[in-house]
């Protein structure tokens, strides 16, 4: 077995993440599950679970990000989660470029220079609107399963238009265009394509030629990589097992 | 005319409460300073506090103590930051200035209370959390300052917002009493001579009601006075901000937000100026002591818009413990800005012009053109921008504000939403967030 370098954890909004990492990053092993609100419980039992698994001793270093990164226990270190997504988007695709992560909670769009450094970041305000959390809501109101999001968005003729910016309100608009007799794919494209805009919102202006990376739990949607890459003009490359990479960046900060 | 007798009797009571209240608060003070256990020095990350602010205490507390018993002893205006006051001090009147007391409410995090029972009457959340604050303090009667004197006069200028408008209007509401307007035009580029004297004629209308509801005629050699010594404590104000151009600054901005009290609301007073001679020679010492408003300062940063009053001490040490420290500001820079162009052989063509160039009535490319100064002024590696759901007019344009600074000034930038009055509009974990992760950068 392989010798275990770090171990990530990212603590987020919805889902809960930890990464074993061996030598040069090499991704060992993971966990993904729902956020439980005891957070010190869940990272020592997931903590405790990985390190019997990956037969790491107690002093391998940890690196806690996300909302909950300073309720993890023993970290090593720890870091906001725009410095290790960007971090562990560089270690992926070793070239600088625009990072856009839509996480259950707030969107970040992060500018990584060529040496894998933060150089820019803009985050979502006060609002879900814009993040994992605003699809999810609405897509449960829509009865759409998670694996046949992408059959909707294709199958529609064109998006509906969801003018609201606020989840809340969005949600009963949505129950008005669904008693009104829109067609649930049109409702569906609709939602992407205004999510996709409100993060074009934040993107802002790109610099010219800058590529578009996408992670957080959402780049595993393709209709929003695509409602993305419409959005935004140009394409979007998904980081390979985009959900970890928060917790691939905050292993790498503490890697031996 | 024989004197109205309740007016001699407050009269005599404002004069006790100055001459006799005011020096045994200063007293009191004292005691307590001198008397009180001295705490071992706190191992945090922040340099010896400033001795000064024992002083500013007291002089805030004195203007506040003395306004308790101002109405119907002497004649009382509420003005505005950006008003010109040299004309209102140099007749005599009290000046009370609503916005430092909304600042001190959001100090003490007052303004859900007092803005809960005007928003149920339907004022919107949406409005400055200042206004808000200070109309329900009104109506509520609930202060910190113990009691407000009642105005005979509201003082009202746009150069700040047009918010100051409505807001006054709702007062003079409230009050039944004469409201002075000064509008000032937009500045785009540099103000037009109309520009200038539209707000000259407002001026001199302005002089007309004042000296009316006083009921004493304007002494021009007077104004004169008060003009230099206004210009006076706007130097030493000056001089102040600018010890912070040195390395390791003497102070820190959040100490700049609250030392800044005295030329908003005294200026014109020799109460002002000696404070600040106090303030500067304690600022210079530092200086030459090498003693640091941080206990490391490792990075530089320029701080834009209103301080988030409610959060200034946990936000001012999370920065510290980074080793950051806000080093110039361009809201206190404001008050140095302006003041020092009032000159006391123009008075009225020179009050146009330095109260209707004032940051917030001035255009984006003058407030970058500033802010850029500012930044190479004070050598600093980035900036912080408030984006401040309760100061629109401040806030507007921050987008591309970073944009150009990070471009032309080569500095890292942050906007940050906040509101530096109402907490209810305050995340704290997702400001916090942006915070580590804006130090983050800086490796």
């Amino acid at each position: 077995m392989s010798e275990v370098a770090a171990v990530g954890v990212d603590v987020g909004s919805t889902t809960f993440k930890a990464v074993v990492l061996g030598a040069g990053g090499a991704l060992l092993g993971s966990r993904v599950e729902p956020m439980h609100p005891r957070i010190e419980p869940q990272a020592e039992r997931v903590l405790a679970a990985l390190r019997d698994e990956f037969a790491a001793p107690h002093n391998t270093p940890v690196g806690a990000t996300g909302y909950g990164r300073r309720r993890v226990p023993g970290a090593t270190r720890v870091v906001t989660e725009i410095t290790c997504h960007a971090r562990g988007a560089f270690h992926r695709l070793g070239r600088a470029g625009t990072l856009v992560d839509i996480g259950g909670q707030d969107t970040k769009v992060i500018r990584i220079g060529a040496a894998g450094e933060v150089m820019d970041f803009a985050m979502n305000d006060k609002c879900a609107a814009g993040t994992g959390r605003f699809l999810e809501v609405i897509l449960g109101r829509l009865h759409v399963p998670f694996d046949e999001v992408l059959a909707f968005y294709a199958a529609a003729h064109k998006a509906v238009a969801i003018s609201s910016t606020c989840t809340v309100f969005a949600e009963s608009e949505v129950v008005s265009l669904v008693a009104n007799g829109d067609p649930i794919e049109g409702i569906v494209r609709g939602l992407h394509v205004s999510l996709a805009s409100r993060v074009g919102q934040l993107a802002g202006r790109l610099p010219e030629g800058s590529e578009v990376f996408l992670s957080g739990g959402v780049a595993l949607n393709a209709a929003m990589v695509d409602a993305l890459a419409l959005a935004l003009g140009r394409n979007v490359t998904v980081v390979d097992r985009p959900q970890l990479l928060g917790a691939v960046g905050a292993a790498l900060m503490v890697a031996r | 005319m024989k004197p109205d007798p309740s007016a001699v009797g407050r009269r005599a009571r404002y004069e006790v409460a100055k001459r006799v209240g005011s020096p045994l608060l200063d007293a009191a003070s004292l005691l307590r300073r001198t008397t009180r256990k001295k705490k071992p020095p706190h191992p945090g990350p922040f340099g010896p506090p400033l001795a000064c602010t024992g002083a500013l205490k007291d002089l805030m507390t004195r203007h506040y103590f003395e306004g308790r018993y101002a109405d119907g002893a002497v004649p009382v205006a509420w003005v505005t930051s950006g008003f010109p006051v040299e004309v209102l001090r140099a007749l005599g009147y009290h000046t009370v200035y609503p916005e430092n007391h909304a600042a001190l409410l959001s100090v003490s995090r007052l303004v859900p209370e007092l803005s809960g029972p005007l928003e149920a009457e339907g004022y919107a959340r949406d409005l400055c959390g200042y206004a808000r604050a200070d109309i329900g303090s009104v109506a509520s009667g609930k202060t910190p300052v113990g009691r407000l004197p009642k105005p005979d006069l509201l003082a009202c200028c746009t150069n700040i917002c047009q918010t100051v408008l409505y807001w006054y209007r709702d007062l003079a509401a409230r009050f039944r009493v004469p409201l002075v307007l000064i509008d000032t035009p937009f500045v785009y580029g540099a103000p037009q001579p109309h520009h200038l004297a539209y707000v000259r004629d407002q001026l001199g209308e302005v002089i007309d009601v004042a000296e009316r509801v006083a009921k004493r005629r304007l002494d021009w050699g007077h104004l004169r006075e008060v003009v230099k010594t206004a210009r006076e404590g706007t130097e030493l104000w000056g001089e102040c901000l600018r010890a912070g151009t040195h390395t390791p600054s003497p102070w820190t901005g959040f100490d700049s937000f609250f030392h800044l009290a005295p030329i908003v609301t005294l200026r014109g007073s020799e109460a002002c100026n000696a404070y600040y001679r106090t303030l500067r020679d304690e600022l210079r010492h530092r200086v030459k002591a090498g003693i640091g408003g941080l206990v490391e300062e490792r990075y530089r940063l320029m701080w834009d818009n209103l301080p988030v009053w409610f959060n200034v001490r946990e936000m001012s040490t999370l920065l510290a413990e980074g080793g950051f420290n806000f080093v110039c500001t361009t809201y206190t820079n404001a008050w140095y800005e302006a003041g020092r162009r009032v000159e006391a052989d123009d008075l009225m063509g020179s009050a146009a012009l330095a109260y209707t160039r004032i940051l917030l009535n001035e255009d984006l490319p003058s407030k970058l053109a500033l802010m850029k100064r500012l930044a190479t002024d004070y050598d600093v590696q980035g900036a912080v921008l408030h984006s401040d759901r309760s100061c629109k007019p401040y806030s507007i344009g921050q987008i591309d504000l970073k944009e150009r600074l990070q471009r032309d000034s080569g500095i890292r930038v942050l906007l940050l939403e906040a509101c530096h009055a109402d907490p209810r509009a305050w995340a704290k974990e997702q400001a916090e967030a942006r915070l580590h992760a804006f130090m983050e950068t800086f490796g």
